[in-house]
């Protein structure tokens, strides 16, 4: 059974290829059996090896299928093989799931649009190229994965190519992401010139034998894996994209989000988790920067009026999260997180795209209101999505991801309070700015009724997400409410446990109250604010200094400002300069002089008979001249 | 008989080859651009001949005839040409057929 774990990443391939290849003559019934058919197919055979793999585990606690060597030189020779553990089997179960979902919802969703197969095509490579980068035995491959992603995204963000504000928006993903690929790709220089191997099991053992903990190397290669992966993450200071990748279809956003690409840095720092464990500076930079990220991205969510950008910025502090988490070395925590936030924020796109198609296309929450009785599946769905991000505690996943990364920032030697308080201070940001969701499109009076309607394709994903967003966190219950943690014990076969100081390992109750009540408090914040008394938000938002706080929030605190200032006014500037350097010349000089040539050559051809006579005879006595006096 | 000088044959030949290129280069109607094809072939025919009295040999003569025959299949050719060309054109000006310009 598990040998069969190669056919996971490739039934999406085939797939594409078939897409690619004939997808313009398959009718489009044709396209969506093969589009979502292949990563069903595909979730199914990777739900059958987890079942396989967790009743009858392997010996070493992971299996490793080589199919073949990629290259040899000299002695380096990267293998494509593929490697399932606790975390990478974790991670497929919940790329191929979800993703299926998101595909069976996409044969509805795009319908109309003329691009279908194209659209599937660039669905099952995202989706075949992630699973790549889960599997991977060998940094290299996953660095293949890595790239495929971040190409796929690119096509997908920009699917509406004709609109150029859809083609930058994907440009830009491309870019940002590229400049932190570029980070990682050094890294792997450093590791392949130094330690001589990529594949990544020999890597960390090289890497524990050679390198001393802080070691300047250890710390140069943590830095440069954390610089792409807070690339492709969206992390501070490489953010920006992600909100403006809002430009792609509905389903394209939750697949980003929630399955694929932006959790493919989680994974990353997750899978090298040694090399970090070596770096101790660099693994506090990664607690630091997934704190400020959490606290900036959820300030921006609460000003956005796009519904769509709401969720964007929502990803970019829950993704903030996770980074915390793994900071702190509660390696489970984060992938915990990873696996209920792939839920429900997986839900709450598919939800708002169903808002979105239904209100003719309108994004502006402040433009809905009144939707529940309309709109009840998406209602109740997207309700669910939104509590289990506010974490309400105790009926929903998030509540129960989210506590264990809070408690375990507070009782981790590497987290402490400052970190933990950051943590909380974003869990009431979050909590505010989903039930803001809520309440302004789906309560309030009726601004505008909703047309068409959606079929059981739009509303099945829906409901089985909403299940799991609810059911999905009691995996691993806590040790206040059960201690049933299955979840963190299965994984520990991959991941090691958290460290905990045993000075704070004792309030975890305590905690766990708190980060309740400030829940609670977030979303009566919200309904205060957004349904009960909205005038005291206008009171609230009138003087000076909060109108300005608002514009910079809504702007993403003035990042994309900076960097257009910084860096992409200059280099125009530059480029500018250089269009018209000496060096030009040259080539300016040839192409003019190839065009002098071909004008006059040109004048020769008079299309005359006599002209032609005239030249053959002028060749003719000027060769007889030759040969008669030379 | 008293023979003819070389010189004097390949004279003669030199002068109807020099009238007939002109004839090529200055005419345009094109008849008499392959009327003056003829002149050029005769002339080459002359200056074969008169070789081969010179070395007593009847290559010359031989050539003679294949540039008859030659000559005979180029009018034929030739004029079928003229032909389609006045039926096309409307005209047998060589100068105005210039399509293939530059």
């Amino acid at each position: 059974m598990l040998g069969l774990l190669w056919l996971v990443p490739a039934v999406p391939f085939a797939g594409a290829l078939v897409l690619i290849l004939a997808g313009a003559r398959l009718r489009r019934t044709g396209v969506a059996v093969v589009g979502a058919g292949s990563v069903g197919v595909s979730a199914i055979i990777a739900a059958l090896i987890a079942i396989r793999f967790v009743t009858l585990p392997p010996a070493e606690g992971f299996f490793t299928q080589r199919l073949w060597t990629w290259i040899r030189v000299g002695g380096f020779a990267p293998e494509i093989a593929l490697r399932l553990d606790a975390l990478s089997l974790v991670m497929v179960l919940v790329v191929t799931g979800v993703g299926f979902l998101i595909h069976l919802y996409s044969t509805a969703f795009m319908e109309g649009d003329d691009g279908y197969s194209r659209f599937f095509a660039y669905m099952n490579l995202f989706v075949g190229m992630m699973l790549v980068l889960l599997l991977a035995d060998d940094l290299l491959l996953l660095y293949l994965g890595w790239e495929g992603v971040g190409l796929c995204s690119y096509l997908l963000i920009g699917f509406w190519y004709r609109d150029p504000v859809n083609a930058n928006a994907g440009r830009k993903a491309f870019i940002v992401t590229r400049v932190g690929d570029t980070a990682m790709a050094v890294g792997l220089f450093l590791l392949v010139t130094r330690l001589g191997t990529l594949d990544i099991q020999g890597l960390m053992q090289r890497a524990v034998d050679q390198w001393a903990i802080g070691s300047p190397l250890a710390v140069a290669v943590a830095a440069l894996l954390l610089a792409g992966a807070v690339g492709k993450s969206a992390q501070l200071p490489l953010q920006t994209w992600l909100p403006d990748a809002m430009a792609g279809p509905t389903p394209v956003s939750a697949l980003i989000h929630a399955a694929t690409m932006v959790t493919a840095g989680v994974y990353l720092i997750a899978r090298t988790h040694v090399l970090f464990t070596l770096a101790p500076s660099v693994q506090l930079a990664v607690a630091i920067i997934g704190a400020a990220t959490l606290l900036l991205a959820g300030c921006s969510a609460l000003t956005q009026h796009d519904i769509k950008r709401v969720l964007a910025y929502s990803t970019i502090s829950q993704i903030g999260y996770m980074f915390l988490a793994l900071g702190v070395g509660a390696w489970s925590a984060a992938i915990f997180h990873f696996m209920t936030h792939a839920f429900f924020k997986a839900l709450l796109f598919l939800a708002a795209g169903v808002v979105i198609a239904r209100m003719d296309d309108e994004h502006d929450m402040f433009k809905m209101g009144g939707l529940r009785h309309d709109l009840p599946v998406a209602f109740w769905t997207f309700l669910a999505g939104a509590a289990s991000l506010a974490a309400l505690p105790l009926v929903t996943a998030g509540f129960y991801s989210k506590d264990l990364i809070l408690v375990e920032t507070w009782s981790s030697v590497l987290g402490g309070p400052w970190l933990w308080i950051a943590g909380l201070v974003g869990a009431f940001l979050t909590s505010i700015y989903a039930f803001r969701m809520v309440f302004l499109t789906f309560f309030g009076t009726l601004q505008k009724p909703p047309t068409g309607r959606s079929g059981w394709r739009l509303h099945v994903p829906l409901i089985i997400l909403a299940i799991l967003a609810v059911v999905g966190g009691f995996v691993e219950l806590p040790a206040t409410l059960g201690d049933r943690p299955y979840f963190s014990d299965f994984l520990h076969a991959a991941l090691p446990a958290v460290v905990n100081d045993a000075a704070r390992a004792g309030a975890i109750a305590r905690l766990q109250i708190v980060a309740g009540l400030v829940s609670i408090a977030g979303i009566y914040v919200a309904w205060a604010l957004f349904l009960r008394h909205r005038s005291l938000l206008a009171r609230l938002t009138r003087p000076r200094p909060a109108r300005q706080l608002h514009h910079f929030w809504a702007a993403g605190w003035g990042f994309d400002w900076l960097y257009n200032v910084v860096l992409v006014q200059p280099f125009l500037w530059f480029v500018d300069v250089d269009r018209r350097d000496a060096i030009d010349r040259v080539y300016d000089g040839i192409a003019w002089s190839a065009r002098a040539g071909w004008r006059a050559l040109s004048a020769t051809e008079t299309g005359r008979v006599r002209t032609y006579a005239t030249g053959l005879t002028l060749g003719a006595i000027v060769i007889t001249a030759i040969v008669i006096f030379l | 008989m008293a023979a003819v000088p070389m010189t004097h044959v390949l004279m003669v030949a030199a002068a109807i080859f020099g009238l007939g290129l002109v004839g090529v280069l200055v005419r345009r109607n094109i008849i008499f651009v392959l009327m003056s094809i003829e002149v050029m072939l005769n002339a080459a025919g002359l200056a074969f001949v008169a070789a081969g009295a010179r070395w007593q040999q009847a290559d010359g003569q031989v050539m003679f005839l294949f540039i008859l025959a030659m000559a005979a299949a180029e009018v034929a050719v030739g004029l079928t040409l003229v032909l389609q060309i006045h039926r096309r054109f409307g005209t047998v000006d060589a100068d105005a057929m210039s399509r293939l310009r530059g």
